[in-house]
C-alpha cells in the first residue's frame, strides 16, 4: 500500500453492515480509502478487575503495535467499557499526531441510559467518536465550534449536540495537515 | 481561544502525567510535565504557567508544600490539587491555604473538563479586562455570519453588546435567516464561551420526551438506566441554552420552563437532589410572540422573562447587497467540502441571483449554490444550474400590467416600502412610483 489510508480494526461482534456504514462516514470526512479488518485479541489481558473496565492506554499500545504501513491510520473498535487511569471512563482516545486511535460503543448505546434502543443514533454517535479520534491523529485539537465533530464530548448527550462533520476551519486545517503528510512521505 | 492557556502537570506517576498531557494537548493547551515538586519548582524558575495541577502525595516534597512554595514565589498561577479519596481532608486544607480547587482521582471526564474550563474562564476574564481598557471588543468565531450590509452590521453590533451581559435574548426572524448562527455568535463572544452551548429544538420534541431531555435522569430511574443521564439544563451549566422554535412549546411546558428559568434549579427524573445550573437562555422564533401573548397561546410572564433583549435578524430581501459575498462564501464552502477546485460565477448570473425573491432566505440561497455545484460543469455556475428561471417562464402568460404590478410590489416589499430606494431600484422617479402604487392599488402587507 503506498497511499494514505485508514484501517478500522474491529474487536468483538460487530455487524458487517454497521462497520461498512462507519467506514463510509469516515471515508467521506477524510477523503481517504477506509479498510476494515477483524482482529481477535485476548481482552482478559486488558481487563482491570478493580475498575471492572478495560485499560484504554494498554489497548492503544496494542493496536499501535499491530503491523501496518506507517502511512496508515489505525482505529481499534471495541464494544467494552474503556478507562484510562486518571479518568472514570472514555469514549475513545488517540495518539495526537500519531497513527492510532481507539473507540468504544459501550457507553454510546441508548440502552445504557434506560432509553429505547436506537441503532441509527448509535451508528451516528460511534461514527462521530471514530472521526473525532482520527482527527486527533491528524493533529487536530478540540474545537470550540459547538457543532464541529472535533468539539470535546464528555457525556453522550454532548456527542448528540455536534454534527458528524468538521467545521470549515477544522476541515481546512485537516487538508493542510494531510498535504504536509503527503509531502513528508513523498520526500522519504 | 486567542491566547493559549499553559498547564503544568506535577505527578510522580508516569501514566497519570501522560494521560493528562494527552487530554490537555487535545484541548489545545500548552502543556508541560514534572515528575516531582523539585522539578516543578525548577521549571517554574524560568517559565510561568496559568494552571498548575499537582498531586497531593509525592515522594519528597508533597503537593501541599509545593503549593506553599509557589505562593511564596508570588506566582499568579491557579493551583489545583489532585487527590485520592483518602486524602480529601488534606486537600480541603489546601483550599483553605489558597488552592483554587481539588479533584479526586480517578476523575469524571466531565468534572475535569468543567474544572479546567472554570479556571480558563477566570484567567481569560482577567486578561480580557485588561485588554478591554485599551480597545473595543471585536467579535470572534463569527466566520459563518456573512455580510457587510448595514442591516447585518447593526445585528452584529447588537450581538457584541448583548454578548457581554447575562440577559435572556429572543432572536426573531423569518425561517432561514440564520437565527441559530446569531445565538452561536452571542455565546462564542460571551464570558461563557468556554462552557457548552446546548441547543434544544423545541419543535422536534414531544411533551413526554421533553422532561427527561431537559432535566435528565438518575442511574436506576427506570429499568435499564445503568448510568446517569444529564439533561440539557445541566449540560448548559456555566454556558448557554439555546431554545429554538420556542413558540411551539405546550402550555404545560411553558409553566415548567418559567419555573426553571426563575429558580435555575430542577430535579433529575428518579432523583431527589435539587440541581442548580447556571445557564444563560437564548430563544429563537419565526413567530410574533407578542401576538401569541395577546391571543393567549403564549404565557405573558414567560414572554417578559425571555424578552429582555430582542434581536431581529433581517430577511435576505433587506440585505441584497450581501448576496455576492454570500454566494462566494457558499461556493468556497461547498467546493472545499466536495474537494473540488473553486468554481467561478458569471456576473450576469450573480445579478439574477440578486433579483430573485428568496422565500427561504439565506438557507434557500445556500441550497441553490450547493445544488448548482453538484449538477454544474465544475467550471462555473450557469443560469441553467439555478432553479430561478422557471419563475419567469411560469408567469409568462400573465398580462404586462399584471407583471408590472407584481414586480413593483416585490421591489417595494424588498425595500420595506421605502419609496426613494424602491424608485432608485426600479430606475423611475418617485412621482412615477406613486402613480404606479395608485394605479394598482398597492398596499404594504400587514
Amino acid at each position: 500500500m503506498n497511499k494514505q489510508s485508514i484501517l478500522l480494526i474491529s474487536h468483538g461482534l460487530f455487524e458487517k453492515d454497521f462497520l461498512e456504514k462507519i467506514a463510509t462516514e469516515v471515508a467521506r470526512e477524510f477523503l481517504l480509502a477506509v479498510n476494515i479488518e477483524e482482529s481477535h485479541i485476548d481482552m482478559s489481558e486488558f481487563y482491570d478487575p478493580n475498575r471492572r473496565q478495560y485499560d484504554g492506554n494498554k489497548l492503544l499500545i496494542e493496536i499501535d503495535s499491530m503491523p501496518s504501513s506507517e502511512i496508515v491510520k489505525k482505529v481499534g473498535l471495541f464494544r467494552v467499557d474503556l478507562f484510562i487511569p486518571i479518568l472514570t471512563y472514555i469514549f475513545g482516545q488517540a495518539a495526537f499526531k500519531g497513527s492510532t486511535g481507539i473507540a468504544s460503543l459501550y457507553r454510546l448505546r441508548n440502552e445504557q441510559y434506560g432509553m429505547k434502543k436506537d441503532d441509527t443514533l448509535l451508528l451516528n454517535r460511534f461514527a462521530k467518536v471514530v472521526i473525532h479520534e482520527l482527527g486527533h491523529t491528524f493533529g487536530l485539537i478540540h474545537c470550540h465550534i459547538p457543532t464541529c465533530v472535533m468539539r470535546s464530548s464528555t457525556y453522550v448527550e454532548d456527542i448528540d449536540q455536534k454534527d458528524i462533520h468538521f467545521c470549515l476551519r477544522c476541515q481546512t486545517e485537516l487538508k493542510r495537515k494531510q498535504m504536509e503528510r503527503k509531502k513528508y512521505y513523498k520526500g522519504k | 481561544m486567542t491566547t493559549k492557556i499553559s498547564i503544568l502537570i506535577v505527578d510522580d506517576e508516569e501514566s497519570v502525567r501522560d494521560s493528562l498531557y494527552n487530554w490537555f494537548i487535545d484541548d489545545g493547551y500548552l502543556v508541560d510535565r514534572a515528575e516531582n515538586a523539585k522539578q516543578a519548582l525548577s521549571i517554574l524558575e524560568s517559565k510561568n504557567f496559568d494552571i498548575i495541577l499537582a498531586d497531593i502525595k509525592m515522594p519528597g516534597m508533597d503537593g501541599m508544600e509545593l503549593h506553599r512554595r509557589i505562593r511564596s514565589l508570588n506566582k499568579d498561577s491557579i493551583v489545583i490539587i489532585m487527590t485520592a479519596f483518602a486524602s480529601v481532608a488534606t486537600a480541603v486544607q489546601a483550599l483553605k491555604d489558597g488552592a483554587y480547587d481539588y479533584i479526586t482521582k480517578p476523575f469524571d471526564p466531565d468534572d475535569l473538563s468543567h474544572l479546567i474550563r472554570n479556571a480558563a474562564s477566570q484567567i481569560s476574564l482577567k486578561s480580557e479586562n485588561e485588554a478591554l481598557r485599551n480597545k473595543v471588543v471585536s467579535l470572534e468565531n463569527v466566520e459563518d455570519i456573512i455580510g457587510n450590509s448595514q442591516a447585518m452590521i447593526k445585528v452584529l453590533k447588537e450581538v457584541e453588546k448583548v454578548a457581554q451581559s447575562n440577559s435572556p435574548v429572543i432572536i426573531t426572524g423569518e425561517s432561514g435567516t440564520g437565527k441559530e448562527l446569531i445565538a452561536k455568535a452571542i455565546h462564542s463572544n460571551s464570558p461563557r464561551k468556554y462552557f457548552p452551548l446546548v441547543s434544544v429544538h423545541c419543535g422536534a420534541l414531544t411533551e413526554s420526551l421533553l422532561e427527561s431531555e431537559l432535566f435528565g435522569h438518575e442511574k436506576g430511574a427506570f429499568t435499564g438506566a445503568m448510568f446517569n443521564r444529564k439533561g440539557r439544563f445541566e449540560m448548559a451549566d456555566g454556558g448557554t441554552i439555546f431554545l429554538d422554535e420556542i413558540a411551539t412549546i405546550s402550555a404545560k411546558m411553558q409553566v415548567e420552563l418559567l419555573r426553571v428559568l426563575e429558580s435555575k434549579t430542577f430535579v433529575r427524573v428518579g432523583g431527589n437532589k435539587e440541581i442548580t445550573s447556571d445557564f444563560r437562555v437564548i430563544c429563537a422564533t419565526n413567530k410574533d410572540l407578542k401576538k401569541m401573548v395577546e391571543n393567549g397561546t403564549f404565557r405573558e410572564d414567560l414572554f417578559y422573562r425571555l424578552n429582555v433583549v430582542n434581536i431581529i435578524v433581517p430577511p435576505l430581501r433587506e440585505r441584497i447587497e450581501d448576496i455576492p459575498i454570500l454566494v462566494n462564501y457558499f461556493i468556497n464552502k461547498y467546493c472545499t467540502s466536495m474537494s473540488r477546485d473553486i468554481i467561478a460565477i458569471d456576473p450576469g448570473v450573480l445579478k439574477r441571483l440578486g433579483e430573485y425573491d428568496y422565500q427561504g432566505n439565506v438557507r434557500e440561497l445556500e441550497n441553490m449554490i450547493e445544488r448548482a455545484i453538484v449538477i454544474g460543469n465544475d467550471k462555473e455556475i450557469r443560469l441553467k444550474d439555478l432553479p430561478i428561471e422557471k419563475n419567469i417562464i411560469s408567469n409568462s402568460i400573465e398580462s404586462l400590467d399584471d407583471l408590472e404590478k407584481k414586480h413593483v410590489l416585490q421591489i417595494l416589499n424588498r425595500y420595506n416600502w421605502n419609496i426613494s430606494r424602491t424608485a432608485k431600484a426600479l430606475k423611475v422617479d418617485r412621482v412615477t412610483l406613486y402613480n404606479k402604487i395608485k394605479k394598482y392599488g398597492l398596499e404594504p402587507s400587514k
